[in-house]
């Protein structure tokens, strides 16, 4: 057990990442009630739109100058193409049977794969991404390096800017109102659609967000990393209470220390040795959803906006 | 609005589709076909090209267009244009067999090199058997593909005759590798697989060889292919003690996991087997591969005479794949099908015979030249008659040969 701490940070680490992507299925799904399948390929083109950023630069550029314009990079490929999918393949959606938008977010998460894949150059296998050369720190029996510690920094940086904006301002009360009910929203003079776009637009934020952390954690980026990455996260925004921007966080963070602790621990339980390891991660991750969602179907927090049916 | 609901889905929908197709599709446009001859014979190739393990099969691919574009430029086979036929199978079984069904059903293949996975041959044998059409594999080393489910026990049986293989198999891959890490000094192994036909096939052999030559097991666990978050495997492998980190399975996970390793402070290297005998295994890891093993098959290519004017050929290309590891096999596996077709022509008076597929399997089996990559001939079970091994080292970011020699028991 002397591995307890590590294997917590493991999964605290790794939580943090899928929190954030979490937030994007989360925000989206609050307010017009749309599982966004194709967020994990935002997240995705945000970490090659950071990778490009810094292929672009000159050659030996510091990380830690480059670092700020990649996150920025990364945010707006993300963002543009969170816009551009909410615009030309949600918006046009908003009034057919809720399967149709789901549908579409299905297709457009195959297109973006193959978009990058096919135009991206070099894509077609992992392509590396820039180290951070710093650290590692240890802290007690804990061991820290540098992606971890952007991660984990990021991740609460991010939370907080959110709370603060959705609570405080103008547009994130007018969101709120949207999410409560979004007709009466319009009546009230919120533009709605505006509304909707800035739910995509954070989400797609965040989701480049966690594609940087994601690049400093493995070194590389890849065109089917969207995949896992968004299912996990969808997962976390689920077991958080999806619709509910706190238990996006809370549940991936959760995820994470499940899947670190079943890796590590599960096989020295007499009779399990078969069950446990690496391999078995994803299935406990999976049981800890059922189980919460068995006892708890709204998700550890609960969606905020329980007035809507 | 429901119309147009509709128009937008299937705009999306047909879009996603097309690109997919599109992909699926990469780098099959790779080929010579040279009108102006009599017969044209396509030589198929399946590997992955894209996603999972595609620098690998990239090379593969690009192996076989350089031995077609020698045989017609030098007219291996009078009379005769070869073409190449590159199907992606993605590292997926299912995909495989696909392809496997989409190259009998083209007349003019009469010999498939690939695939790269023992998981994804398994699922294609049977297709080509059927069809009497001949496979070699360039790298495939699991050895039940040649010797039957019961290998190990010493019952060898052939399942299919038109499978072959230029790559040795992991019985004396695994047990080379352990060899090698108690020779010099290797005590206690973690053993980590990814579960697939491949991996767990050779971490099991290296395994049961390690412990026979008196090394101990400091435990061992799974990884599924895709996975890219090893921080709790690895905390571990820390706290195990190892010495040593066994890697069944692919350089895609494997680099992953020994930077992860490195980076959380444990220096111990990490040995796997030809799967992570790849260039883009040192990128991918950076630091973190140096002083890491791989075994591969065969002699290090760079270092035969034979081999300098495919490799020369093969970087003034540009290709994007690693020639490293399968390039000069699968140069010789075309090579054998190309001249196994000319030795089925000569025989029928330089036509091709109406059941030339399965004459070409016998010629085949009859193959006996000094490829580039080493002598060809195959065994009784469709295995290579070269059984070299090589241990590689990463040393300076390249892998550096450090012992190259056949597993003696």
């Amino acid at each position: 057990m002397h591995t307890l701490p590590q294997q917590l940070a493991n999964g605290l680490f790794l939580g943090s990442t899928y929190g954030l992507i979490a937030i994007g299925y989360t925000m989206v799904y609050g307010i017009v009630q749309l599982i966004n399948f194709a967020h994990g390929e935002i997240f995705m083109t945000g970490g090659f739109g950071a990778l490009t950023v810094y292929l672009v630069l000159p050659h030996g550029t510091s990380l830690w100058l480059a670092l700020p314009l990649m996150l920025i990079g990364g945010a707006l490929t993300s963002v543009l193409i969170a816009l551009g999918a909410e615009r030309f393949a949600y918006r046009p959606l908003r009034n057919a049977p809720r399967l149709a938008p789901l549908i579409a977010a299905i297709g457009l998460s195959l297109a973006l794969q193959q978009a990058v894949h096919n135009l991206y150059p070099k894509a077609t296998s992992p392509r590396v991404f820039p180290q951070l050369h710093a650290g590692p720190w240890n802290l007690g029996s804990i061991h820290i390096q540098a992606g971890d510690l952007f991660t984990v920094l990021a991740a609460p940086i991010c939370m907080i800017i959110l709370a603060l904006f959705v609570q405080r301002s103008r547009t994130g009360r007018a969101m709120q109102a949207t999410a409560q009910d979004p007709d009466t929203a319009q009546l009230m003079g919120v533009d709605t659609n505006k509304i909707i776009a800035t739910a995509f637009g954070i989400g797609a934020l965040f989701a480049a967000v966690a594609a940087v952390c994601y690049g400093l954690r493995y070194g590389q980026v890849d065109y089917s990393m969207g995949f896992q990455a968004g299912l996990k996260a969808f997962t976390a925004a689920v077991l958080g209470g999806i619709g509910n921007i706190y238990g996006a966080m809370l549940g991936g963070l959760v995820l994470g220390l499940a899947e670190s602790l079943a890796t590590a621990y599960i096989s020295d339980i007499p009779g399990m040795q078969q069950l446990g390891g690496g391999s078995w991660a994803n299935v406990w991750a999976f049981v800890l959803l059922i189980l919460v969602l068995l006892f708890r179907p709204q998700g550890l927090l609960g969606e905020r906006v329980a007035d809507r049916a | 609005m429901r119309h147009r609901s509709l128009l937008v889905l299937s705009i999306a929908l047909t879009g996603a589709l097309t690109l997919t197709a599109c992909g699926s599709r990469g780098g099959s446009s790779g080929g010579s076909s040279n009108a102006s001859s009599g017969v044209t014979v396509t030589i198929g190739v399946d590997a992955p090209l894209s996603g999972q393990n595609s620098a690998t099969g990239l090379g593969i691919e690009y192996g076989v267009k350089i031995a077609v574009d020698d045989a017609n430029a030098n007219h291996l086979v009078p009379g005769v244009t070869f073409a190449i036929k590159a199907l992606d199978d993605q590292a997926q079984p299912a995909t495989g067999q696909q392809n496997a069904t989409a190259l009998v059903a083209d007349s003019s293949v009469l010999g498939v090199v690939g695939p790269l996975n023992s998981g994804v041959a398994q699922s294609m044998q049977q297709v080509f058997a059927t069809a009497n059409l001949v496979e070699i594999s360039p790298s495939n080393t699991n050895p039940q593909l040649t010797q039957g489910p019961n290998w190990a026990s010493g019952q060898k049986v052939r399942g299919y005759k038109t499978y072959f293989r230029t790559a040795t198999t992991d019985a004396l891959q695994g047990a080379f590798a352990a060899q090698y890490a108690s020779g010099i000094g290797k005590k206690k192994a973690f053993v980590v697989d990814d579960k697939q036909t491949y991996g767990a096939g050779l971490a099991g052999i290296f395994k049961d060889s390690f412990q026979k030559d008196g090394g101990s097991i400091a435990g061992t666990d799974h990884v599924n292919t895709g996975d890219k978050d090893f921080s709790a495997l690895v905390t571990k492998v820390k706290s195990s003690g190892a010495d040593l980190l066994y890697y069944g399975g692919q350089y895609d996970e494997a680099s992953l996991l020994t930077k992860q390793l490195k980076a959380a402070g444990d220096n111990i290297p990490l040995m796997g087997g030809d799967g992570i005998y790849s260039t883009t295994y040192i990128s991918t890891a950076g630091q973190g591969s140096e002083g890491d093993y791989a075994t591969a098959v065969g002699v290090p290519v760079d270092t035969l005479a034979t081999a300098k004017d495919f490799i020369a050929k093969y970087k003034a290309a540009n290709y994007p794949g690693d020639y490293g590891d399968y390039g000069g096999y699968s140069y010789d596996a075309a090579t054998a099908i190309i001249k196994s077709v000319g030795t089925v022509l000569a025989a029928n008076g330089n036509k091709l015979p109406s059941d030339a597929r399965s004459k070409v399997v016998d010629a085949v089996q009859n193959v006996d030249f000094n490829g580039i990559a080493g002598h060809v001939s195959f065994d009784q079970y469709g295995d290579t008659t070269n059984k070299q091994l090589t241990v590689y080292q990463v040393t300076g970011g390249k892998w550096v040969s450090v012992k190259t020699g056949t597993y003696t028991g």
